[in-house]
């Protein structure tokens, strides 16, 4: 435990890029897999196979080896994302190992969002949309009256699960030189080995509390949201 | 069409203006396979020199001995060992006993909020490093069955669960004990619930077998990097490899379904939170 403590920068900001990596591949993905689900389960065919298999595709797909597609393939075939190093917001640069990291995680998890979503509006039981026609909605007025209210209820626990495992998955930036939480353990380990249970029970705590945010977060949040029936 | 919560059964200009979009979007989407194909091309990755040793059977079979073969071992007994665990867990989650099920909580939430990659770092320093007892590949195991036991423990809990519970109550008015009741009763009927969970999970685990990646364990991912570094095909090995994990995986989802029909019927499956499922996409 002391080699966290007095390295305690050390820890936070390994968690700070952890949580970076968290919000703006979060974001990315959600927005991406909302476009995904809204092709998936619109009404154009091709479109809908499309985003199907885009979704088996990724879904199959072990996170690391798409880390490997965007670290070690895409630079082969010229894109190695060194021209966001030029852009630089309020002061800051975004290193191309962390655009990469983000691509690669949004990549993957929008996978999840797009079937959370598509679940999501699967919930809604036929009835409803069928009796949101009767008495003369518009489709504008159906979605935003009867089925999306809905939708997005059922959508926020499948969400949380998916948001859950992003957390989690950001540690495999950790293998392709991002100093988030799961390497700043390895190298703290590394140079000392006779704390190796204390320095892992101290990043594995850190890891909880942010899990434990996101899902009191969605569970208030569901609770608020929440209809009688 | 008509069956849709979305839409209702589309008229005559819906009709043509669906076919429009139809036209627009295949063509977009040809031209993106197009750019993808012609930027391999251009780029000289479509060569055969550099697809040379997939069809090579020296590197063929190194990759699908070393490889894919030690993967599907890592993922088998990592799985087996965490029906046990999971096993183990959920039903102590289910006890009488507040001093049995709060620590088995604990357990449960804690290697469940883990990264399977940070308890992999541990057990490589703890078992593996140095002169240690373990090789990496049994790190492997050792995460991935702690991350899946206690992810199991919730599906056996559920599955438990998931038996009407008369079953339970002419058990227990027939004089079985707990243990007989879980043992001859709940079990052998949660365990028919459970099963196309438990294959799901199957996928979740060979996907993570890859983070072995990074404490050097063998796997099919492992086995890349001496590929394009000999050939410098980086790009033909990426594909061939990533090809394999989503066929095996395909083939394991596939398993999963049937077993979801023959077992389960056409009732709902098992959900449970942060687990593998067909349907809603959560094996994440």
């Amino acid at each position: 435990m002391d080699a966290v403590f007095s390295n305690f920068d050390d820890y936070l900001k390994a968690f700070g890029l952890t949580i970076g990596l968290f919000v703006v591949a979060g974001i990315a993905s959600l927005v991406w897999g909302t476009i995904l689900a809204v092709l998936r389960v619109g009404p154009i065919s091709i479109l809908n196979k499309a985003a199907a298999l885009y979704v088996t595709l990724f879904r199959n797909t072990p996170l690391l080896m798409i880390f490997i597609f965007m670290a070690i393939a895409m630079p082969v075939l010229g894109y190695n994302f060194k021209f966001v190093e030029d852009v630089e917001i309020g002061g800051y640069n975004v290193s191309a190992f962390f655009f990469r990291s983000c691509i690669a995680l949004t990549l993957y998890t929008s996978a999840f969002v797009c079937e959370a979503m598509r679940s999501g509006v699967n919930a809604v039981p036929l009835g409803q949309a069928e009796a949101g026609r009767a008495i003369g909605l518009t489709f504008a007025q159906s979605m935003q009256l009867v089925v999306l209210p809905q939708a997005a209820r059922a959508i926020i626990p499948p969400m949380t699960s998916v948001l859950i495992a992003l957390i989690k998955n950001t540690s495999v930036a950790a293998a392709f030189g991002m100093a988030e939480a799961v390497a700043t353990m390895k190298a703290l380990t590394n140079n000392n080995a006779d704390q190796r249970t204390g320095i892992f029970l101290a990043f594995a705590v850190g890891y909880i509390i942010i899990v434990e945010v996101v899902a009191l977060a969605s569970y208030a949040v569901e609770r608020k949201v929440r209809v009688a029936r | 069409m008509s069956a849709s919560v979305l839409f209702d059964a589309p008229g005559p200009k819906t009709v043509a203006r669906h076919r429009l979009y139809t036209v627009v979007s295949i063509v977009a989407l040809a031209a993106m396979v197009a750019f993808a194909v012609w930027r391999l091309y251009d780029r000289g990755q479509l060569e055969y020199a550099l697809w040379e040793p997939f069809v090579t059977p020296k590197y063929l079979e190194f990759i699908l001995v070393d490889g894919l073969l030690q993967t599907l071992k890592m993922a088998l007994f990592s799985v087996v060992f965490a029906v046990v665990i999971g096993l183990v867990l959920g039903i102590a989650k289910l006890s009488d006993r507040r001093w049995i099920r709060w620590p088995a909580w604990l357990v449960v939430e804690f290697f469940r909020a883990a990264p399977v990659l940070l308890l992999m770092v541990y057990a490589f320093y703890l078992l593996a490093i140095g002169n240690g007892p373990l090789s990496p590949f049994w790190c492997v195991v050792i995460a991935l069955t702690l991350y899946n036991g206690s992810v199991l423990a919730e599906v056996f809990r559920a599955g438990i669960n998931a038996v009407p519970k008369g079953q339970s109550e002419a058990a227990y008015a027939i004089g079985m004990r707990k243990s007989q009741v879980m043992g001859t009763v709940l079990l052998p009927q949660g365990v028919k619930i459970m099963l196309p969970s438990i294959i799901s999970q199957m996928v979740v685990a060979l996907k993570d077998t890859s983070l072995g990646y990074y404490i050097t364990a063998p796997g099919l991912t492992a086995v890349g990097k001496p590929i394009y570094l000999e050939f410098g095909n980086q790009v033909p090995t990426a594909i061939v490899i990533t090809g394999l994990y989503v066929g095996v995986n395909l083939i394991l989802t596939w398993i999963a379904t049937v077993a979801q029909r023959r077992f389960v019927g056409e009732k709902k499956a098992l959900a449970v939170p942060m687990v593998g499922d067909m349907q809603s996409g959560r094996a994440v």
